[in-house]
């Protein structure tokens, strides 16, 4: 087996085991931290020495217990979340963060904080909206404040500055690999499959992110010596919260619809924006949050502009894609609400897009099989 | 025969009929009008005079008015998903120029009327390709055709004023707005809230964009703040919220003078016209009605009342008949409502006001939800829970079960869930609901029977 295959099959056993690695770190006297979406402060947790699990539901689980707490127009994603922790999945985390940055997520960190409370602390955050001056990055560094203080009694010592700073770097070294095995993927999608992208970039939910960082250095090395190919198929860029399924992905390797970046939030809306530098650590992170825009979940003060949409169809430029496959979770308001001027920007730009709408639950993807040729004939023909 | 109205009530609809009629007056006079999310701020708008007008409150005449569905139905042909909060889906229809309209022939421009009702046939217009057209006659016609209730006369907005205590969904929706028409946006916002008492943290981050919303403001309206008129409105804030709390504890008789579904239609009071006077002087001429109602034994529930129940999140304004028709036919009154305590707020003094602001309907941790309803469920001594499961509010849907839970543990009462709507009819079964209200009702009997045994 080549060094390649070696490491995509390291990539895919992390992807596809959370619960293997959970008992991994275990084994190792880790502790492990649930992270629901979206933008907890992560680096804490590393900072703290444990494991961040990152936390965006299951393709293999269906909802059962869950339905105690949800009625059914709730995304899948939260919905599969409360299920984990419900039917001890999730057992072996030390606790769970819960940010309530959408409708869904608001109710949900009151259900898992009251349904776990006998088998772990829960951490509540609330990032602010306003959050870019002073006023707004004071609340979210006492929010973080919040969250590290509660890690510290977790973790059963205290989380230093330098603790924090060593985890920023970290983290801004793994961001930098992140990209570039995203722009890679995109430049050699004869070696990286859809499948294999996804498979890549899960992996790094469920590792520690020094591990991460150095496999997918040596995984990002490997792709660059490779040679450039001319490739016979159609180029995309994929937007949404999460399109990991890799039935659904497969699909995108039968049609050699190669993924040539993202706008998904599972995926670069998370990497895409670095920690900057600041002396006081938290600020750090508070400034991190403060930059990320473009975001369907984030407040944007220059509301009345369509900048989203411009800089999605942007990406899809730059990326030299030849359209946009926008996967809509199902009960996703703040997703479905960004959608008429993202569908308006794209169609102004001539930039061809379908949405398909997905969900978790989802085993049968003959219709998104269906759609997806079409749009790659498409595509091929434009 | 038309419904008795009292003179409290009719001042109530008339102040809300006035601060539309004076946002179109404004409207035409070229001064700036907004549209605010319900539990914005009011008083900051108010300290400026400017002209507001609420578009959940127009979301919920429109759906009460039967225009839900086409409204809904036009949002969803903008590529807005039919997922998304009905309140939401209508006011970007109207904002984007949708309107609800009597058809007209297209040869004769005469209204088309439907035989079978006798009413006229609606249709949806686009009311910038009305406004495009050229004077004359048919332009004339087909402007006269919009539905004449205030909802759908609502003037356009010239700034937005966005607070997302109540949900995040807000934030989007207004963005949209501002996109729309190209308009400034007030954002006041209020992180989501864990436990009962208001972090310090929060209040000042809050206190900090009030700041910043005042010299938004001041700039929107071309005026100073005007403390004396700011406090002004506080004031009238207060004494509103006084003379709601006053009205709905009322409904702590038993029987009770008054129907509590009431409150729900007294609720567009609360929300757009909060921090002016007329609406203190209106709930205070109610609360004297109500008052002598005690006296005489007299109630505005049309019908003899048997049960008490806790009526829990937004009506479904389109099937209003269907939802009162069950609870009538089981001398069911409703005697809770959580907007009672919820937007009963009283405070001294800007911080307080903060805090109050943090405590809206689906902002506050399950706990404070689960104290406001416990509280009301006993002051207003309720035999049942009738739960919406409202598929167009997430933050509210999302702790009910747990609620639902906690009400039975705690108070050791009948709860019974529905699945409806409250804008979009499509989502509500009426066989699911009377079957529902029917489990209560024999739940809330047997109850009754035990204790008597
Ligand atoms: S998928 Fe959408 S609704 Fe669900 S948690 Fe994420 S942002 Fe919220
Ligand atoms: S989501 Fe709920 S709180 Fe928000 S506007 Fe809709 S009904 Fe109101």
């Amino acid at each position: 087996m080549s060094n390649l295959e070696n490491l995509f099959n390291k990539f895919e056993q992390a992807a596809s085991s959370p619960a293997g690695q959970l008992a991994a770190y275990k084994a190792q006297g880790k502790k492990a931290i649930g992270v629901l979406p979206y933008y907890a402060p992560e680096e804490l947790v590393y900072a703290a020495g444990m494991v961040p699990f990152g936390m965006w539901g299951s393709n293999k689980k269906t909802i059962s217990r869950a339905k105690e707490y949800c009625a059914t127009f709730y995304c899948t994603i939260a919905q599969l979340a409360v299920e984990m922790l419900l039917d001890g999945t999730m057992d072996g985390l030390s606790g769970v963060i819960t940010p309530t940055i959408c409708d869904t997520l608001r109710p949900m960190s009151q259900n898992i904080r009251v349904s776990m409370s006998d088998k772990m602390p829960v951490i509540f955050l609330a990032h602010p909206q306003n959050r870019f001056d002073e006023n707004g990055l004071r609340f979210t560094i006492s929010q973080y404040t919040n969250i590290r203080k509660k890690l510290e009694e977790i973790a059963g010592h205290p989380i230093t500055d330098d603790d924090i700073r060593e985890a920023i770097k970290v983290y801004n070294a793994c961001h930098v690999e992140q990209r570039r095995f995203v722009k890679l993927a995109g430049e050699h999608p004869e070696a990286v499959s859809a499948v294999k992208r996804s498979a890549v970039l899960k992996a790094g939910w469920f590792t520690l992110k020094d591990e991460y960082t150095k496999m997918l250095k040596e995984l990002n090395d490997e792709l660059e010596a490779l040679p450039k190919v001319e490739w016979p198929g159609t180029k995309v860029v994929v937007s949404g919260i999460i399109f990991d399924n890799p039935a659904l992905l497969q699909i995108f390797d039968d049609y050699q619809i190669a993924i040539v970046a993202d706008d998904v939030a599972h995926e670069s809306r998370t990497f895409k924006t670095d920690i900057p530098d600041d002396a006081d650590p938290m600020m750090a992170l508070a400034r991190q949050f403060a930059n990320r825009d473009h975001d369907v979940l984030l407040y944007d003060p220059a509301s009345a502009k369509n900048r989203r949409a411009e800089y999605v169809a942007q990406l899809v430029k730059d990326s030299g894609a030849d359209g946009l496959v926008l996967f809509m979770q199902q009960f996703c308001d703040p997703e479905e609400m960004e959608y008429p001027y993202l569908k308006k920007e794209l169609d102004a730009q001539n930039i061809p897009h379908i949405k398909l709408g997905i969900d978790q639950q989802m085993r049968d993807f003959g219709q998104a099989r269906t759609a997806l040729q079409a749009f790659a004939d498409v595509l091929a023909i434009g | 025969m038309a419904k008795e109205v009292s003179p409290g009530v009719k001042a109530l609809r008339q102040v809300v009929e006035d601060v539309y009629a004076e946002a179109r007056e404004a409207k035409k006079r070229g001064e700036p009008v907004g549209w605010s999310s319900s539990k914005f701020p009011c008083e900051l708008a108010e300290a400026f005079g400017l002209h507001v007008v609420y578009p959940e409150n127009q979301a919920a005449g429109i759906a009460a008015n039967r225009d839900g569905e086409v409204m809904c139905q036009a949002a969803e042909d903008l590529a807005y998903d039919n997922d998304i909060c009905g309140y939401a889906r209508i006011s970007l229809a109207y904002a984007a120029g949708k309107r609800a309209a009597k058809k007209l022939d297209p040869e004769t421009l005469e209204v088309m009327i439907n035989p079978e009702t006798e009413k006229p046939y609606t249709e949806l217009v686009d009311i910038n390709e009305i406004w495009a057209m050229p004077e004359g006659e048919e332009k004339e016609k087909r402007l006269a055709a919009i539905k004449p209730y205030r909802q759908m006369q609502m003037p356009m907005p010239d700034f937005v004023l966005c607070c997302n205590n109540i949900c995040n969904c807000m934030t989007k929706w207004y963005e949209n707005i501002a996109r729309m028409h190209n308009i400034p946006l007030v954002m006041i916002d209020i992180p989501y809230n864990n436990t009962v008492e208001v972090d310090d943290t929060y209040v000042a981050y809050i206190r900090g964009q009030f700041d910043k919303a005042i010299h938004q403001l001041e700039e929107i309206s071309g005026k100073k703040f005007d403390e004396k008129k700011f406090e002004e409105a506080c004031a009238n804030a207060n004494r509103t919220a006084q003379a709601w709390l006053k009205v709905c504890d009322y409904l702590q008789y038993k029987p009770a003078p008054m129907s509590g579904f009431d409150l729900f239609n007294h609720m567009a009071d609360v929300v757009t016209a909060r921090g002016r006077v007329a609406a203190a002087e209106a709930f205070e001429l109610l609360a004297t009605e109500l008052e002598e109602n005690v006296k005489t034994g007299k109630s505005t529930l049309p019908f003899p009342e048997d049960y008490r129940i806790m009526f829990e999140g937004i009506p479904c304004w389109p099937k209003l008949p269907a939802l009162f028709r069950p609870l009538k036919k089981n001398g069911i009154n409703v005697t809770a409502v959580v907007y009672a305590p919820a937007f009963g707020f009283v405070y001294n003094g800007l911080d307080e006001m903060v805090r109050a602001y943090c405590k809206a309907p689906n902002s506050v941790c399950l706990e404070q939800g689960v104290d406001w309803r416990e509280g009301i469920c006993r002051d207003n001594k309720v035999d049942g829970v009738l739960v919406h499961y409202n598929r167009s509010c997430k933050p509210w849907s999302g702790y009910m079960a747990e609620m639902q839970r906690r009400f039975t543990a705690d108070l050791g009462i009948p709860c019974a869930g529905f699945d409806g709507d409250q804008a979009d009819p499509r989502n509500f079964n009426e066989a699911q609901y009377e079957t529902r209200v029917q489990g209560l009702v024999e739940a809330m009997e047997a109850a009754r029977l035990a204790k008597e045994a």
